[in-house]
């Protein structure tokens, strides 16, 4: 009754499209330190478990003939690994497991963030700002430890005028350090941005008149979110495949 | 007192309504949290991945394609063997044919050679009866032709005496061969 009145008083809307991001402690309400479970412990845990269950309980048959649990994790395995051969050559397969784990962590967490009363995980800058940060500095730190200072070379064109070479070392160095930023926020950006909406007009579906048309914007949007959900693992996925092929290969 | 609780809860990223003050994506308070939990979200799940899932998805991939590729050779193979056996069949099958016409001819020879000879011999039993019916014939005719003479001796004597003539026995005899010949 409160809120009804609290929404009368601000007009009949309620807006708090944000709301879903707040970070709540599990049990009880005290303060949220980094050790606390709160609900993004509980959505990573159930992203954990339902890899868990597609992964190894479902392909515990190790069947030939595969069950359709264990058809889908091997679809993902064939998917992923031909990814990595594909972009990162054979040299690259040995880092299949690694990505392999992101890709698998942001598909599930995407999709599970779009049940209703879930909690986004990968909508949080942090989260994807630790992924996309932690791939720059494994795959540079892997470039200097295979090629030492030829991984530079990385950024020194050289079949390129000895006159632009500078120029574009500068652009290559900054749009090496560009990745990172881009690589995560593409992924919060999207998913946040989508589930936003998908809040707002939730908002909007409090008007008796323009209900119908927010149900129908809800589930465009959420048909929407369901393709996003998908092609981000796979965009953030393939990019860190390339991001790991500069490092196997520096030379262009 | 509730309110209190929450404040103190929330600190500087909630407002006391529960609703978000700006992004709670940016709210630094949370950050430690998220992210110790994805930290360990993601090692859980790459040990799930390394240790137990992968390798035993890797086998049971590598199983299947072992398999297939066996059972495509093995398969490859008994089309090879098919396509033998039919050789050989027909192989038999050809030289069955052959066999059979030499058979044929061969029992064709000895049947001609059997009818030949009784052929022959139809022929040789046939000539000696019929010269033994010619002799027969002959035989007959002899005696029909002895019997006419004697006949038209006595008649030609019993005719002679008739009439009144006598005549002797020679000179009778003597025109009757006479004429017999004429």
């Amino acid at each position: 009754m409160a809120t009804e009145t609290d929404a009368q008083s601000e007009g009949g809307l309620v807006f708090h499209p944000l709301d879903q991001f707040i970070v709540k402690p599990l049990f009880g309400d005290g303060p949220v330190s980094w050790y606390t479970p709160t609900n993004i412990t509980l959505w990573m845990g159930l992203a954990v478990l339902a890899i868990f269950l597609v992964f190894v309980v479902g392909s515990r048959g190790r069947a030939i003939i595969p069950t359709r649990m264990q058809s889908i994790g091997e679809l993902i395995y064939g998917f992923i690994y031909k990814m990595v051969e594909d972009v990162t050559g054979k040299d690259g397969v040995k880092y299949f497991p690694y990505i392999m784990t992101l890709f698998v962590f942001i598909l599930f967490a995407n999709y599970l963030a779009l049940l209703p009363m879930s909690y986004s995980a990968t909508s949080m800058i942090a989260v994807t700002a630790v992924l996309g940060f932690g791939v720059f500095i494994c795959v540079t730190i892997l470039g200097f430890v295979l090629h030492g200072t030829k991984f530079l070379g990385l950024f020194w064109m050289s079949d390129a005028p000895a006159v632009l070479r500078p120029i574009i070392a500068i652009i290559e160095v900054i749009s090496y350090f560009v990745r990172p930023v881009s690589h995560s926020i593409r992924l919060a950006g999207n998913i946040m941005a989508g589930h936003a909406v998908i809040k707002v007009f939730a908002g909007f579906a409090a008007l008796t008149l323009v209900s119908p048309i927010a149900i129908l914007g809800i589930t465009a949007i959420y048909g929407l979110e369901v393709l996003v959900a998908g092609i981000q693992a796979y965009v953030f996925t393939i990019l860190t495949c390339v991001y790991l092929k500069d490092a196997l290969h520096p030379g262009h | 007192m509730a309110t209190q609780t929450t404040e103190i809860a929330v600190g500087a990223c909630v407002d006391a309504g529960g609703s978000a003050l700006g992004m709670p994506q940016l709210c630094a308070d949370w950050m430690g949290n998220q992210v110790a939990w994805l930290v360990v979200s993601l090692i859980v799940i790459y040990l799930i991945l390394s240790r137990i899932a992968l390798p035993r998805i890797g086998a049971v991939l590598a199983e299947r394609s072992g398999t297939i590729t066996n059972d495509i050779a093995a398969a490859e193979e008994l089309k090879q063997k098919a396509v033998e056996a039919e050789a050989a069949y027909e192989q038999a099958l050809a030289d069955a044919r052959i066999q059979a016409a030499a058979i044929v001819a061969e029992a064709k020879a000895e049947i001609q050679v059997d009818l030949d000879v009784e052929l022959a011999k139809a022929d040789a039993t046939i000539s000696a009866k019929a010269a033994e019916g010619e002799k027969a014939i002959t035989a007959i005719r002899e005696g029909a032709v002895k019997s006419v003479t004697a006949v038209a001796k006595d008649t030609a004597k019993a005719l002679v005496s008739a009439l009144g003539g006598s005549a002797d026995a020679k000179t009778i005899t003597a025109a009757v061969s006479a004429r017999m010949k004429g």
